[in-house]
């Protein structure tokens, strides 16, 4: 039906918008989503009896800031006297930071670090992406009880432990950013590689945050990270077609068919990077993204950059000394200096047991042997990739490499 | 217009809202025990210059250190009769040493003073809103 897909527009592009203003008008998250819900119910009989309104989102706005006044008014036993007809907009307060905007407000109240990760994410993607409960479980493969209730205890967090509806101060600014750029790239993550989802890729979840990402280097455009984490994911989702064969197999980045990838995604990302770098404000995300554009860059894999990129990770590690970041610097080595230099780093890596559990770990091992001829000890490291692998697209992959490695 | 108002509802999103927090102070007595006169000094001198930053921003209500768990009492009734136990409820690596009492608008705030408690740096503090009857 033409007029439900029209209201499920207003709620993908204006909905986070209006929710995030009527928390604020009634200092509720509950009610705020039930007068929103009860505008779009509203919308649906009375566009269907009067014709569309001229401006479909501000008849929403208007509509639901009535109903969760209605619904206040209710609630309260004496009435007010002298009540408006219309509720008239009240401006924002002044809020520390000095950038005024409901939704930025309501990303930073859902990522605030007195709740707990999880709850975070799942009020985020609640609220601000607009899931519904059962979506949010599916993409945490969880039941639907399960994240109910997560987001029932987080935001009984929020209204009894008395975490703010703002921007926090200047001062602040630099770690919750953090926080919420953290939040941002897990539900990227989420929607890029699955760890059950029959396939790989959640795409929606993907656009989700970097609509978010978006939004967030434009009310902060002076956080350089903000820009570098938009750039990441829009170059990382330009690929996303290129990256899934048509049997569901997981393509390795150096065989994708580089025609494949979204041109003018591709040019978003790098302007995204561009903007971000002209601040001067060095940091993970924006590394993480050179070394994306230097990917897209190449014309083909033979092309790419891989003395630039290894310096590239050389850099990201001393941001962020992790083996995950490590193991991806010991890939880039092998492809700079040679295949032995990158095994012996994968190896030192293993015997320090850090990785002990991620499949990554021994598939790129697998796949460095496998490049080096050294067939029957790739095989056997593609077995304790495939021993751990749970997404079932890099699964095929591992079993198609496994099989070439033993038939020789 | 006059604002509402209502229980239940998040008010301190209103920004003018008094919240109660109670900020406790874990640490470890045994490591505090190693301490020398002066070091010793130093702490309380720290938390000599913490309460009084606190009480000028006025949002001190109280609070007070406690002495060591070795002096801890434990009162339980059982089976209708009082059950008292030398010792803490539960030993812990770390103790409950003192606890303040702040009047702050909203958990942010609360957070930004449990901060700044010499607490903070020498073991932890946990921040409770505080419930009915405060």
């Amino acid at each position: 039906m033409l007029l439900a897909r029209i209201v499920e527009d207003v709620v993908r592009r204006d909905g986070a918008r209006i929710l995030a203003s009527l928390i604020r008008l009634t200092g509720d998250f509950d009610r705020a989503e039930d007068a929103l819900q009860e505008a779009y119910t509203r919308a649906l009989s009375v566009w269907a009896q009067n014709g569309l309104p001229e401006r479909p989102a501000a008849w929403i706005n208007t509509v639901s800031r009535r109903a969760a006044l209605d619904m206040l008014r209710r609630q309260r036993s004496v009435p007010l006297e002298a009540e408006p007809e219309a509720p008239t907009i009240e401006p924002e307060a002044e809020n520390p930071s000095g950038v005024e905007d409901d939704r930025l407000r309501l990303l930073f109240t859902c990522c605030h670090p007195a709740l707990s990760p999880e709850a975070r994410t799942a009020l985020a993607l609640r609220t601000l992406g607009g899931l519904t409960t059962r979506e949010i479980a599916r993409a945490f493969v969880e039941d639907s009880t399960t994240t109910a209730q997560r987001l029932v205890r987080a935001k009984k967090k929020i209204r009894e432990a008395g975490i703010p509806y703002e921007i926090p101060a200047r001062e602040a600014l630099p770690d919750r950013v953090a926080t919420v750029l953290s939040v941002i790239y897990l539900i990227f993550n989420e929607g890029y590689a699955s760890t059950e989802a029959p396939s790989l890729l959640r795409p929606d979840l993907c656009a989700e945050a970097i609509r978010l990402a978006r939004l967030t280097v434009e009310l902060l455009p002076g956080e350089a990270e903000a820009g570098g984490l938009l750039a990441l994911m829009t170059l990382t989702h330009a690929r996303r077609t290129a990256r899934i064969s048509s049997e569901g197999e997981l393509i390795p980045l150096e065989v994708q068919d580089r025609a494949c990838w979204n041109a003018p995604e591709i040019a978003a990302g790098l302007e995204a990077l561009d903007g971000a770098l002209q601040l001067r404000q060095p940091g993970p995300y924006q590394i993480q993204a050179a070394i994306a554009a230097l990917h897209v860059r190449a014309h083909s894999a033979a092309e790419t950059d891989w003395p630039q990129i290894s310096a590239l990770y050389g850099a990201l590690l001393q941001w962020a000394p992790t083996p995950v970041v490590e193991l991806n610097a010991a890939a880039a080595l092998a492809m700079t200096l040679g295949i032995e230099h990158g095994l012996r780093w994968i190896e030192n890596l293993e015997q320090r047991g850090e990785l002990s559990g991620y499949h990554l770990l021994p598939a790129a091992k697998a796949d460095l042997l496998r490049r080096a001829g050294r067939q029957p000890e790739a095989a056997l490291a593609y077995q304790a990739a495939l021993a751990l692998v749970r997404n079932p697209a890099e699964r095929r992959y591992l079993e198609r490499r496994l099989a070439e490695c033993s038939t020789r | 217009m006059k604002r509402p108002d209502f229980s239940g509802t998040y008010n301190h999103f209103k920004g003018h809202s008094i919240m109660k927090y109670a900020c406790l102070i874990y640490g470890s007595e045994s490591e505090m025990a190693h301490l020398s006169q002066e070091e010793m000094a130093a702490v309380y001198a720290r938390y000599t210059a913490f309460g009084k930053e606190l009480a000028e921003a006025g949002v001190l209500r109280g609070g007070s250190e406690l002495k060591p768990v070795s002096t801890a009492t434990t009162v339980r009734i059982q089976n209708g009769k009082v059950l008292t136990l030398d010792g803490p409820f539960a030993e812990t690596k770390e103790q409950l040493g003192g606890f303040y009492l702040l009047e702050v608008e909203n958990l942010e705030q609360a957070l930004a003073w449990a901060a700044k408690c010499p607490g903070a740096t020498d073991g932890c503090v946990e921040v409770r809103p505080l419930g009915m009857g405060a």
